[in-house]
């Protein structure tokens, strides 16, 4: 079970596709001025890690080398066209919030990554959980940023939640500020990028950290950094 | 990888045999999906355009199916660019009761706002919509009913009340109220309405005689 363990800590924290991969910036950037927006797409994304890792551990052994680029996008592209069908049918109202960026998933290279490097080389069940974590990863991120940029940006939180989780949810928005006028920035795309980057430095320093204090229990050991590979 | 023989041909065969079976699983896949969806999704789309359309003319004023009782119409000059535009009518009891004109403000700040434009019988603006557009978040996205009750004030107003000549925002001299910081969106979109209802002006008989047209075939 520590093999789940590990494979858990890598896509959550350690090697995060969002955060420490920079794999996937174009949805990350582009829909996470709500959380309602950022949780939608990080869902469908994590569908789609689970399923194309699945499918691709499933057929490992079929696949020869030098086809199993062609087959990768193929079982990608059409799970992404699936979901794509099924939220304009049953999310009708956050298809058209997020709009092109569900077929744009396709061209996450996160997805493609996860299949060529682990599902590829791995039984089916820990390949279903490495997309899984993986995906969560890539959603816990992207929901951060909505959050940061949301409650900058408009002064709320949980903005239009039922257009993901159904009328229920609609009065679940959390105003923080009442009349407040919004800070641009935050909304347009630079907001985007400099709360990303705050939220890269604050891995790093929670990782650095996190190494000191490592180094100083156990001051025979020689501890890494941990590498941060873009 | 495995089952590799050493006769080339055979192995670009077997490679292309195992392609062509996971396109046809794929697309299976895909197509299953569709058909799965494909009615649920019309209705969606259906709803929709009925949900926007009776936030603009209520349901209690026509008794008539205002999706299916369409016209597609083009007026590059009037409604803003070449595209066939719908334009719904409302009826009741067989009277003519409104119509929904679906408009294109061109000019825009960060490009073309589409807009629906609901009018009575005899003129006068029941509502306007913006049903999509780029607007400055913050600035000129307070065209949204739900940023702000400015697209509200077109309402009961009619090329009479105010006069023609002063359908522009009051910095142009007229009497629309623009945006702190943001002229031209607001601008934009009173000009358009303004088209609208001189083509209504111009249309009116044929816009409610002419018989419904089947939808244009969406090719996306």
């Amino acid at each position: 079970m520590s093999e789940l363990r590990d494979i858990a800590r890598t896509g959550l924290w350690e090697n995060n596709p969002a955060l420490v991969q920079l794999l996937g910036l174009c949805p990350l950037l582009a829909v996470s001025g709500t959380v309602t927006n950022a949780l939608g797409l990080g869902l469908a994304t994590t569908f789609v890690m689970v399923g194309a890792n699945l499918t691709v551990s499933l057929i490992r052994d079929q696949i020869r080398d030098e086809l199993r680029i062609p087959v990768y996008v193929l079982v990608i592209a059409s799970l992404v066209t699936a979901v794509e069908l099924l939220m304009h049918a049953y999310r009708h109202d956050l298809y058209k919030v997020l709009g092109i960026f569900i077929p744009l998933i396709v061209t996450n290279c996160a997805i493609i990554a996860r299949v060529e490097s682990f599902a590829a080389k791995n039984r089916p069940l820990p390949a279903a959980w490495d997309g899984l974590m993986m995906g969560l990863g890539f959603t816990a991120v992207l929901v951060l940023l909505g959050a940061m940029r949301e409650a900058l940006g408009q002064g709320t939180l949980l903005s239009r939640l039922d257009l993901l989780l159904g009328p229920a949810f609609r009065d679940l928005e959390i105003v923080l500020a009442e009349d407040y006028r919004g800070f641009l920035l935050a909304i347009l795309p630079p907001g985007a990028f400099f709360g990303l980057a705050l939220l890269v430095a604050a891995k790093n320093v929670i990782d650095q950290r996190r190494a000191r204090r490592t180094r100083e229990t156990a001051p025979q050991g020689d501890v890494a950094e941990a590498p941060s590979s873009l | 990888m495995h089952r590799k023989t050493d006769n080339p041909a055979k192995n670009a065969l077997r490679g292309a045999l195992l392609l062509g079976l996971f396109a046809l699983i794929t697309t299976a896949v895909v197509a299953a999906t569709y058909q799965l969806t494909r009615e649920k999704i019309a209705e969606n789309e259906r709803l929709a355009v009925l949900r926007g359309l009776h936030e603009l003319i209520s349901p209690s004023l026509h008794d008539n199916d205002l999706v299916q009782d369409v016209i597609y119409v083009t007026d590059p000059e009037l409604l803003g660019d070449d595209e066939a535009k719908p334009i719904y009518r409302a009826r009741k009891n067989g009277q003519p009761v409104a119509v929904i004109i679906t408009t294109t403000a061109p000019d825009g700040y960060g490009g073309a706002i589409k807009l629906l434009v609901a009018i009575d019988h005899g003129g006068r603006i029941l509502g306007v919509r913006a049903v999509s557009h780029k607007e400055t978040p913050g600035l000129g996205d307070a065209i949204e009913v739900e940023k702000s009750d400015w697209i509200l004030r077109f309402t009961a107003k009619s090329l009479d009340d105010p006069p023609e000549k002063q359908w522009k925002v009051k910095r142009d001299g007229g009497v629309f109220d623009q945006f702190t910081g943001a002229t031209i969106t607001p601008r934009a979109v009173v000009k358009a309405v303004k088209r609208a209802l001189i083509y209504y002006r111009e249309h009116r008989e044929e816009l409610f005689d002419t018989p419904s047209q089947p939808p244009v075939e969406d090719d996306t």
